[in-house]
């Protein structure tokens, strides 16, 4: 192997490989190393990947890459323990290209896919190796070292693209230890159904695409949310929760999840289904406000590393971290004139990431993990007291009208207080405006 | 036959559920704990966050014994350990699990 890159990268997910395809098609000499025996097994995510930077690199990828369906339908759940109020989206403009560029994804097929396609563009994308370390040469990272026989790489510049579980940044002392009020521990289950039974159930045709959010009791009433997400002829099921919540609380992943599935709304999506895969996988959620540093001499975050997630209601991950991969690349092609690519030749990153819509999001929600672990409420108390008001407003009686909506606001007084669930009601306009 | 996907989705413990998963596993753990911080530990968060139960406290020996063979890492445990008492690496290139759908 030549032991000199123009550019080493550090995983072969969509950060690292967007990065790769982009440097590869323009030249340079990329090496990509991926600890999975292929890209993607390692990786998971909920399901639904946004496809604007991917749609810019492979124009119509949607012909070509293995994507499952793309979403035309979406639907909000606040659940009770026995009871649901959703609102349902559905969007005819989103059945035709570019489909909203939004589209189910399996992870270990997609990223496998994509990976193959930077190597088409000349990267060299090695598997089965850890970076172990970073090579540190007066100050600058030089290279990596790897978990090989003689395992030492050089490169001009090293774009680390490692995951959430972000190892190598912190030892480079670009970031510190998350907290784990910052991470959020996604538990999913992929259940195999006919597609027939999943176009029929969920009101799809074609390779139309559903996504259900539940809020509320899908995860007990603790801050979190579970979701369904209709593949092909898989569905993609599970919940997220902040590890400070599952450690405070002293929860099990895995009940969890149970509880999910077993929930009387949930359950009957789920019915005749076969469990293909148990999956866990962590997401920085801490925000803008948790960002590490992105650069330093001769290295780039991209990604989960660099905590590029929106933590709002748009719940964008995967998209961003393509965003951030082209924009390193990018600042790498315009400081390879340059003799060296220093923390100053690379600060043309962060502006980059200012002026695109990934810091501009990121800014707008940055005090969205705030409202969500200072308000429990909006996962308990509010569900619990809205549907009791719902229930009591569709319960059919002989009572009075005017009777009932008496029982109905001294009940939701009984259980909020009504100026309290206002503020907290205003606040929380964050998570979705 | 329409009744076959109308029967409740099936049950499977945490158990079933690992041992659908392919794990090439590595003669030594890539989890490594620090027994005496185990044991003056008093929450010991990895016993419950940790997704595949990895962890469990053996009360005899008073230690906290690690089934490296079945993590999925995710690495929640590093997160959640509030005494600093996880060594938390990557499982050597190509060992650990490989998810099929992901």
């Amino acid at each position: 192997m030549n032991d000199r890159f123009d550019c080493i990268i550090v995983g072969a997910g969509p950060s690292g490989i967007t990065a790769a395809y982009k440097l590869a098609s323009s030249g340079l000499n990329v090496v990509v190393f991926e600890r999975g025996g292929y890209p993607g097994a390692k990786n998971m995510f909920g399901g639904i990947l946004y496809s604007t930077v991917l749609g810019r690199l492979i124009p119509e990828f949607w012909n070509v890459a293995p994507v499952e369906r793309h979403v035309t339908k979406r639907r909000y759940s606040i659940l009770s323990e026995d009871s649901e109020v959703s609102i349902g989206l559905k969007f005819n403009a989103f059945d035709t290209p570019p489909y909203n560029n939004s589209f189910t994804v399996l992870r270990a097929r997609f990223d496998r896919w994509f990976a193959k396609k930077a190597e088409e563009a000349g990267a060299l994308v090695i598997t089965e190796t850890v970076v172990d370390d970073l090579i540190m040469e007066d100050g600058r990272v030089r290279g990596v070292r790897v978990g090989r026989e003689g395992g030492e790489v050089y490169g001009d510049v090293v774009i680390c693209a490692e995951g959430a579980n972000s190892l190598l940044s912190e030892k480079a002392g670009l970031k510190r230890k998350p907290e784990p009020a910052e991470m959020v521990l996604g538990v999913k289950e992929v259940i195999s159904l006919p597609r027939g039974v999943i176009e029929d159930r969920f009101c799809l045709e074609g390779g139309q695409g559903a996504a259900l959010e539940f809020f509320g009791e899908a995860t007990g009433g603790v801050t979190g949310s579970g979701f369904i997400y209709t593949n092909n002829d898989t569905l993609s099921v599970g919940i997220g929760c902040p590890v400070s919540v599952l450690k405070d609380k002293r929860l099990k992943p895995n009940e969890l999840i149970e509880g999910f599935k077993s929930h009387p709304c949930v359950k009957d999506f789920l019915r005749g289904g076969t469990i293909e895969e148990f999956s866990a996988h962590m997401i920085p959620e801490g925000g803008y406000n948790a960002l590490p540093k992105l650069t330093t001499d001769g290295l780039i975050l991209v990604g989960d590393c660099a905590g590029l997630v929106n933590p709002s209601l748009y719940r964008e991950g995967s998209n961003m971290a393509m965003a951030s991969g082209l924009l390193a690349a990018e600042t790498v092609l315009d400081a390879r004139d340059k003799p060296a690519f220093t923390k100053a030749s690379l600060s043309g990153y962060m502006e980059k990431l200012e002026k695109s819509f990934v810091l501009k999001d990121l800014k707008r929600y940055r005090d969205v993990p705030h409202i969500l672990h200072s308000t429990p409420a909006l996962f308990k108390e509010y569900p619990d007291a809205v549907l009791t008001l719902l229930e009591g407003h569709f319960t059919v009686s002989e009572e009075s009208k005017g009777d009932i909506h008496e029982d109905i606001k001294r009940a939701f007084k009984s259980k909020v207080s009504i100026w309290k669930f206002l503020i907290d009601a205003y606040r929380a306009r964050r998570l979705w405006t | 036959m329409v009744e076959d996907y109308l029967k409740p989705l099936e049950e499977k413990t945490l158990a079933e559920k690992l041992f659908l998963l392919k794990f090439e596993v590595d003669k030594e753990s890539h989890l490594i704990v620090n027994a005496e911080l185990c044991r003056e530990c008093e929450e010991r968060a990895c016993l419950d966050t940790c997704p595949s139960g990895v962890y469990s406290w053996e009360e005899d020996k008073k230690e906290v014994t690690i089934s490296y063979e079945g993590c999925l890492e995710c690495g929640t445990c590093r997160i959640a350990c509030g005494e600093g008492a996880i060594e938390w690496r990557n499982p050597r290139g190509g060992f650990g699990v490989s998810y099929r759908f992901g």
